[in-house]
């Protein structure tokens, strides 16, 4: 994991669920196949309604039409970021639009779970709600060992949970490797 | 320690347990479908290699139910992708599309197939996998990655939960239905409300339902961001059970020194039939207070309201009236479908009220629009309707289009609002 994260905010509200990640109608594409698997991208957060897409303005694309990688790289959420459904899909659509990162006020279980276990992006928790505070668009740092992610377009700082009980699957890069290290599994 | 502390205890070989330890568990049934199964698979392949075999092929459950009744290609091939998979790891436990064996909603199909035992630990690649809470067992869903793992090793690592003891004194009145007290719940604690916690139900309010109504109530413990649900074993339990399997299986109960997160007590007679209104299952509301607001459809089934119990109450509301609102029927399992043809109300089939009604039945069993899914699902919310329905989601978009707008309720509320076209108490017709 590396120690300075940058990035373009994409901004959205509370108790977004995975069926706003990623539609279920599209939960038919291969995830293996190299070519198929980039329209989980192509689709990814086309569940939001429009007004709700792309904070505070709204109806802001999250991924330029006839593309599937976004120009943004960092979610910032607001609370249960990730409920609903259990697909992994959701999580691994939003690493194939290019998110490296998600920032939000809480998760739930088994997105956060997908997140950590799949290594698809570095789950922070804010301290503070930050979809009020950061405009879709804004340049962040995240400054991982001191746990602060910077504004850099208003130029203020804020703190960040501590990655916690699951920073060695999140070092690690996922369960897999996780489970190598570990001896659960055989390398 | 609680049933689910127990439970995962003795599944990781320790003598005691307390929530916030990470453990490994071993697992008892592996469940995936149609929509994970075929990501599982791969990552499963990539992991393990192209040879490699199941940990233990009596214990993976594959139930395609999802996307089934479709012409979507891309549909059609994840099919063929679970079936080949079966064959080359020679899986007992497949029920496949197009044939007798086929089930339908897996969280319906487990316990009908004797996979849900008390005292056991399964995951499925469902959020709805929390719906066995009810036979006393751990039950959660979980994403590709961890399938994967599980299929490989027969194990996954869990952080123990803190329980939630939801009590419930009294029978249900006869206008009520368990979908009412979990929407209630779920209301009170909000969506995030048991997020990362255990939510048991007791009280003999609980203790009075059917297994399908328990089903219910812990059907819905993931709205409340619940890990898993969680009901104490009795005679209703083992009857159903040993009904189904004779393998064996060791139930547990609570511990009189047991210690919960919290305990909410509840008369069931001071709850009233309940809606969940747009777009969130916690915008809780009555069925009085929503009264006159106008619908365009009425959808009953899923695995949260498409058992038999849940089309038998849907039945008793809707005998010799006629649905104002489009009313689609989808059965959730093959054997739920055989009974609607089979079980009667004063002599007519359950499937002949619906129809003399003028509901559409589905011909096939399955998920279908509950999460949307292809365009030409049965029952999908394709443009800006309104739509009151038994099933558990209602965030923008689930059950199709985004614009659309989605209130939960009780298979009574909802056959009572397919009659008047509106919003009604199932009070006017009980």
């Amino acid at each position: 994991m590396q120690d300075s994260i940058r990035g373009k905010a994409y901004v959205i509200g509370d108790n977004i669920d995975t069926d706003q990640i990623i539609p279920a109608k599209h939960l038919v594409y291969s995830l293996s196949d190299p070519e198929e698997r980039k329209l989980y991208g192509k689709y990814a957060f086309s569940g939001i309604p429009d007004a709700a897409a792309g904070l505070p303005q709204g109806n802001v694309k999250f991924v330029p039409d006839g593309d599937y990688r976004s120009f943004y790289q960092i979610v910032i959420g607001g609370k249960n970021f990730g409920c609903g459904s259990s697909r992994e899909h959701a999580a691994e659509a939003l690493q194939i639009a290019g998110i490296t990162t998600v920032v939000a006020e809480s998760y739930a279980r088994i997105f956060y779970r997908n997140v950590v276990d799949g290594g698809f992006c570095i789950p922070f928790e804010s301290t503070q709600r930050l979809i009020t505070e950061i405009k879709t668009g804004d340049d962040l740092e995240i400054n991982v060992p001191a746990g602060t992610l910077k504004n850099l377009t208003s130029g203020k700082t804020y703190s960040l949970r501590p990655l916690g009980d699951l920073l060695d699957i999140i070092k690690a890069g996922g369960v897999f490797a996780y489970a190598r290290q570990t001896g659960m599994l055989k390398s | 320690m609680t049933m689910t502390e127990k439970v995962l205890a003795r599944h990781a070989g320790r003598t005691s347990v307390v929530p916030g330890d990470h453990i490994w568990v071993d697992v008892d049934i592996l469940m995936t479908h149609d929509v994970c199964g075929p990501g599982t698979i791969g990552i499963f392949r990539k992991q393990f290699g192209p040879t490699a075999k199941v940990w233990d092929r009596e214990k993976v459950v594959i139930i395609p139910d999802h996307y089934i009744f479709t012409n979507d290609q891309h549909a059609h091939r994840n099919i063929d992708v679970l079936r080949a998979f079966v064959k080359e790891q020679d899986l007992p436990y497949y029920y496949d599309v197009g044939t007798d064996k086929y089930k339908g909603v897996c969280h319906i199909a487990l316990p009908e197939e004797g996979h849900t035992r008390p005292g056991e630990v399964l995951f499925g690649t469902d959020s709805h996998t929390c719906t066995a809470g009810a036979f006393g067992e751990f039950a959660t869903g979980i994403g590709n990655t961890d399938a994967a793992l599980i299929m490989g090793i027969g194990k996954l690592w869990v952080k123990v939960p803190e329980t939630m003891r939801f009590e419930f004194e009294g029978p249900l009145p006869p206008y009520l239905m368990a979908k009412d007290l979990i929407l209630h719940i779920i209301g009170d604690i909000g969506v995030d409300g048991a997020t990362y916690r255990a939510m048991e139900f007791a009280g003999d309010g609980v203790m009075s339902l059917s297994i399908e109504e328990r089903m219910t109530l812990c059907n819905m413990v993931i709205e409340a961001g619940g890990k898993n649900g969680m009901i104490p074993v009795d005679a209703v339990t083992e009857k159903f059970v040993k009904s189904k399997t004779s393998k064996p299986y060791q139930p547990v109960a609570d511990d009189p020194d047991a210690r919960f997160h919290s305990v909410r007590r509840y008369k069931t007679a001071d709850i009233q039939p309940t809606v969940a209104k747009p777009h969130s299952p916690d915008n809780r509301s009555t069925a009085r207070e929503c009264t006159g607001i106008t619908l365009d459809r009425a959808y009953i089934g899923s695995c949260t309201g498409g058992k038999l119990n849940d089309f038998v109450a849907a039945a008793k509301i809707l005998r010799g009236h006629q649905v104002k609102a489009d009313t689609y029927i989808v059965p959730a399992t093959t054997e739920v479908a055989k009974g609607l043809a089979t079980t009667k109300l004063d002599g007519q089939t359950l499937a002949e009220i619906f129809e003399k009604a003028g509901a559409k039945i589905s011909q096939g069993a399955s998920c279908a629009a509950c999460l949307g899914g292809p365009s030409d699902t049965f029952g999908r919310l394709n443009k800006s309707e309104v739509c009151i329905s038994t099933t558990n989601r209602n965030f923008p978009g689930r059950m199709g289009s985004k614009t659309a707008q989605v209130y939960l309720a009780s298979p009574y509320t909802v056959a009572a609002s397919a009659i008047t076209g509106t919003i009604t108490d199932p009070r006017e017709f009980l």
